[in-house]
């Protein structure tokens, strides 16, 4: 058993250390009945490593790569070239196979990187202060739901139609347990996003106003009216980036006077993983932090003077304050920020900033391309390197049919709003650096035989 | 043979004693690294871009003008940045990390290298489920793998840690009481020894969180727990093995007390790795129960994270887990059920707890892990993990108070007290002084059961001679805490910081890095 050190003999030898008879006497405050006496029937025993490596390429090779077709899925994860760098400084043992900075005098690698993350990611978002990362966009905005009710003492969010539904459906979720009252609607699929509804629906019970920049759709729209109106009744406003890439182009939230700004982190550094893990991003005014979720790193002295880093704050956290802590949060998402920080790092102000732009050029050709498609219709007016498209029929069986013949187009508002006849047609279109003019060019090809 | 069985042993180290400071403040190979924000600037990349016309002009009004102030490094920059720093942190890969109750093992590198397949690392969440059949594939292997080693009836993938799987056990708890019209069932009973988690996830999810109190030899006091129990009692949540180190010989019927009585039984499986193989919670009765897959299964913890935190379910809270998950046809096919199937094929589901499936890059990590060992594997991995935190127990019963020696043998973890030492010394000086010995220091302070607690958890990962170098590292340094050596307390003497001011930290914090003033005003 290759990961296991201790040999025959040494278990005999420590078994006579401690005086016992045989490894189960260490068992024998397991009721006899509940004891097993082999192993578990019907599973597999050990395996060399190169079987084990032969079953996991087995299963991934049953998965349709993205690199390796034309691709162009985003809603709320989205493929960019990750630097073989990162990928090579985050298996760095010191890094990767560290627990929880909670000593600190050993830990300062960690603790330095997250200083560093917390800033790029308060001046990327505009905020004062981010925190050490959350699991998740997701679960970072119904987190941010919860700290807007502890602020505000309201128990009323409003939600707008253009928030990623499954961040929708997370909040729902937890607020049938913190009894929070949410107004959710559904976008239309149109170029207006609903800001002007969200303003005429705060009043003086409102807690926040969540929306997302851009938006699930792609469209980008000023929010410093809807800041303006929440302030205005004492309401906060709650701003979620699902893709942190477009920070590089376009004004940040914080910029447009948000108060919290959440966002998902996956897109720089982290890779797309079916899903997870990602990194939830979390900023927000200074005067807000002790309201914060999650852990904070901060800076301090030694004992010799030399400024060194802590995990500080903790008595808002869940091993201080038990159950009156902001959040039963206690792991995050550290490599994930770590990765994060690393090519946000390597980018600089400057990569980013072209990052940026070639994304949005790039869309900005992909989506003429598109749009003259026959029975393609473009929806946005706005938009940075995401766009929803209206194909004038349902969208989720021709994204099927597309996926046969190895392309992937996007993913079909019907899967994200099942049931909803209005959204039906439509179609998310992201496109970043890594689709070609030649995988643009192929999807417009599909989707042309698919309409005809 | 070993050519040395007492593990290696450093000559005494040199202090500074008339030797002058270095310039740099670097001492060789420990060196000091600035902020990015002062070694970076606004003009560096360290990526290289395709030329062309960016030019873009749909941002609805709305581009970016003013900078946001983010250092770039050049790519040879960056590695030195990163690496310099990761020499300042301790690791597994380094040595022991006995970390009670949370810990590491040694993480496998092959783990790591099937996480980085293209097929699973380059797949997106919402790609139509025919081109992603192997990754469905791996959840459902790894799901089908913690069922039978828990003896359990379903299990939730999706939660993100361990938290936040035991925000998953409790609000299926929630929704069964609820669904049964018993949500007047406001009480959750917490043992005193419990992770600050437990508390927070049962008061956030609206419950009422009351204390029972453990016996004098560290377990839950069955008695006081039954004579609690009615009708307004929603769950009991036990830690087993527990934060004392104790497996809880009682839950058997504590689980069928709660359950005559109405209730559900969570338990939190952090230390689950103590027992896999060895017995299934599910014989012992209980509802609820979450895996950190890092802490069993070997996933990298990455300085605090990622985590995932699945949740085995019994057939009495299985209808009520989240979504999304898999199922698998008789043909093979996986399928996944989301908000659109779910009220035809689950729908007592709680919902959804996060935007996708879970933590995919884990259950990679954590079945190839598990493949590794195979059922045979696994079981020797608990009696490995219990031996070796008997033998440190037993090895060092005669230097520090071991307060539960008499309960019978530990399981996964030991637990020491700070009783005996000089006047003036704790715990903390002992942790410190192990950062000096090159070890990290065992959990402080917790559980809050004892005083002084010393929470020490070797895992299977560690050899003989690695244990008992570790054993003479904390006899010596508990010698000299029983002494009153004034050393300890200003130790670490030799990591890269000495001990942080926390208070100040904490008093005025910052929480990110600013440009200091110019230096025409910040002089004299």
């Amino acid at each position: 058993m290759r990961y296991l050190p201790l040999t025959g003999h040494d278990r005999t030898d420590m078994l006579a250390t401690i005086d016992a008879p045989h490894i189960d006497a260490l068992f024998v405050d397991v009721p006899e009945e509940a004891r097993l006496d082999g192993p578990i029937h019907g599973l597999p025993l050990h395996a060399s490593e190169m079987a084990v490596e032969r079953h996991m390429t087995r299963l991934a090779r049953q998965n349709t790569v993205a690199g390796e077709v034309p691709f162009f899925l985003g809603a709320g994860a989205y493929r960019h070239h990750v630097p073989a760098s990162v990928d090579h400084l985050i298996q760095r043992g010191e890094f990767l196979t560290a627990y929880t900075p909670y000593q600190p005098e050993i830990a300062q690698g960690t603790l330095q990187m997250l200083f560093e993350f917390q800033t790029q990611v308060a001046r990327m978002l505009g905020t004062d202060v981010a925190n050490a990362s959350m699991y998740d966009g997701s679960t970072a905005c119904w987190e941010a739901i919860g700290m807007a009710r502890r602020i505000t003492k309201r128990g009323k969010a409003i939600l707008s139609g253009g928030l990623h539904p499954h961040y929708v459906s997370v909040a729902k979720t937890m607020a049938k347990y913190t009894g929070d009252q949410l107004e959710t609607a559904l976008p239309t699929l149109s170029a207006d996003t609903d800001l002007d509804a969200l303003i005429a629906a705060i009043d003086d019970d409102t807690s926040c106003v969540v929306v997302q920049y851009p938006d699930i759709l792609g469209r980008i729209a000023d929010l410093r009216p809807l800041a303006d109106a929440a302030h205005a009744k004492k309401a906060l406003l709650i701003a979620v980036v699902t893709e942190p890439v477009a920070m590089g182009a376009i004004v940040s939230p914080g910029e447009m006077d948000a108060d919290i700004v959440v966002g998902e982190g996956q897109s720089i550094g982290v890779g797309l993983q079916f899903g997870g893990p990602y990194v939830g991003l979390f900023g927000c005014k200074d005067k807000y932090v002790r309201q914060m979720p999650g852990r904070l790193c901060g800076e301090t002295k030694d004992a010799d003077g030399r400024r060194g880093f802590v995990l500080t704050l903790s008595t808002r956290e869940q091993h201080i304050r038990r159950e009156k802590a902001t959040s039963n949060i206690c792991t995050n998402s550290g490599l994930c920020a770590l990765a994060f920080s690393i090519h946000m790092t390597l980018l600089g102000e400057a990569g980013l900033r072209r990052l940026a732009g070639i994304n949005h050029a790039a869309a900005c050709r992909a989506a003429d391309r598109l749009a003259k498609v026959p029975g393609v219709t473009l929806v946005n007016d706005s938009f940075f390197n995401e766009f929803t498209l209206d194909l004038g029929r349902e969208a989720r069986p021709i994204v099927r049919a597309l996926a046969d013949q190895g392309v992937l187009a996007g993913v079909s508002l019907g899967r994200l709003y099942p049931g909803a006849d209005a959204l039906a047609n439509g179609l998310i279109v992201a496109v970043t650096e890594t689709s070609s003019d030649d995988d643009v060019e192929a999807l417009a090809t599909a989707l042309e035989a698919a309409l005809a | 043979m070993a050519l040395n069985q007492s593990g290696w042993r450093p000559s005494a180290p040199q202090q500074g004693e008339g030797v002058a400071a270095t310039h740099t403040g670097n001492k060789a190979l420990m060196l000091e690294e600035a902020l990015i924000f002062e070694i970076g600037d606004e003009h560096t990349t360290g990526v290289d871009f395709a030329p062309g016309d960016v030019a873009g002009s749909r941002l609805g009004n709305l581009t970016r003008k003013s900078p946001i102030g983010l250092p770039g490094l050049s790519e040879p920059e960056t590695v030195r940045h990163y690496t310099r720093l990761s020499r300042q942190n301790y690791a597994i890969d380094l040595g022991l990390f006995p970390l009670g109750s949370c810990t590491m093992k040694h993480n496998p590198r092959l783990n790591e290298r099937m996480a980085r397949l293209p097929g699973f690392a380059d797949i997106h969440p919402l790609q139509p489920v025919d081109t992603v059949q192997g990754a469905l594939g791996v959840i459902n292997e790894l799901a089908v793998w913690l069922i039978k080693l828990t003896g359990m009836h379903g299990v939730a993938m999706s939660p993100k840690a361990g938290a936040h799987g035991e925000l998953c056990g409790i609000l299926c708890i929630k929704a069964a009481l609820e669904k049964r019209g018993e949500g007047h069932r406001k009480v959750v009973l917490v043992p005193e020894s419990a992770h600050g988690t437990n508390p927070a996830t049962a008061a956030f999810a609206g419950f009422t969180v009351e204390d029972i109190p453990a016996t004098a030899e560290g377990r839950v006091d069955t008695e006081a727990l039954e004579a609690r129990l009615g009708p307004d009692v929603a769950a009991v949540m036990i830690t087993n093995p527990n934060t004392c180190g104790l497996f809880e010989r009682d839950l058997k019927r504590i689980s069928d007390a709660v359950h005559a009585a109405g209730g559900y039984v969570y338990c939190d499986g952090a230390n689950f790795n103590a027992i896999v193989g060895k017995v299934r919670p599910g014989d012992l009765g209980v509802d609820a129960m979450h895996i950190n897959l890092h802490k069993t299964f070997s996933t990298p913890h990455g300085g605090g994270g990622p985590g995932s935190g699945p949740v085995v379910l019994s057939e009495a809270l299985s209808p009520f887990g989240p979504l999304p998950f898999t199922e698998r046809y008789a043909d093979g096919h996986i399928t996944l059920v989301e908000e659109e199937s779910v009220d035809d094929r689950h729908p007592d589901s709680f919902g959804r707890m996060t935007a996708f499936h879970g933590q995919m890059g884990m259950f990679t990590r954590a079945l190839t892990y598990i493949l590794s060992h195979g059922a045979d594997g696994l079981k020797q991995v608990a009696e490995d993990a219990v031996l070796n935190a008997n033998y440190i127990l037993r090895s060092l019963a005669d230097t520090l108070d071991a307060p539960f020696a008499g309960s019978g043998p530990c399981m996964h973890e030991a637990i020491f007290s700070d009783a005996g030492l000089a006047a003036g010394f704790s715990t903390i000086d002992i942790a410190k002084a192990l950062i000096d010995e090159g070890f990290h220091p065992m959990t402080m302070y917790f559980p809050l059961v004892v005083h002084g607690a010393m929470l020490v958890e070797p895992t299977e990962t560690e050899s003989k001679a690695g244990l008992d170098q570790f054993i003479g590292a904390l006899r010596s340094v508990a010698e000299r805490a029983k002494a009153g050596d004034a050393s300890l307390k200003t130790a670490p003497h030799f990591a890269p910081r000495s001990r942080l001011d926390e208070t100040l930290a904490a008093r005025k914090p910052v929480l990110v890095w600013k440009e200091p003033a110019p230096v025409a005003e910040a002089a004299e």
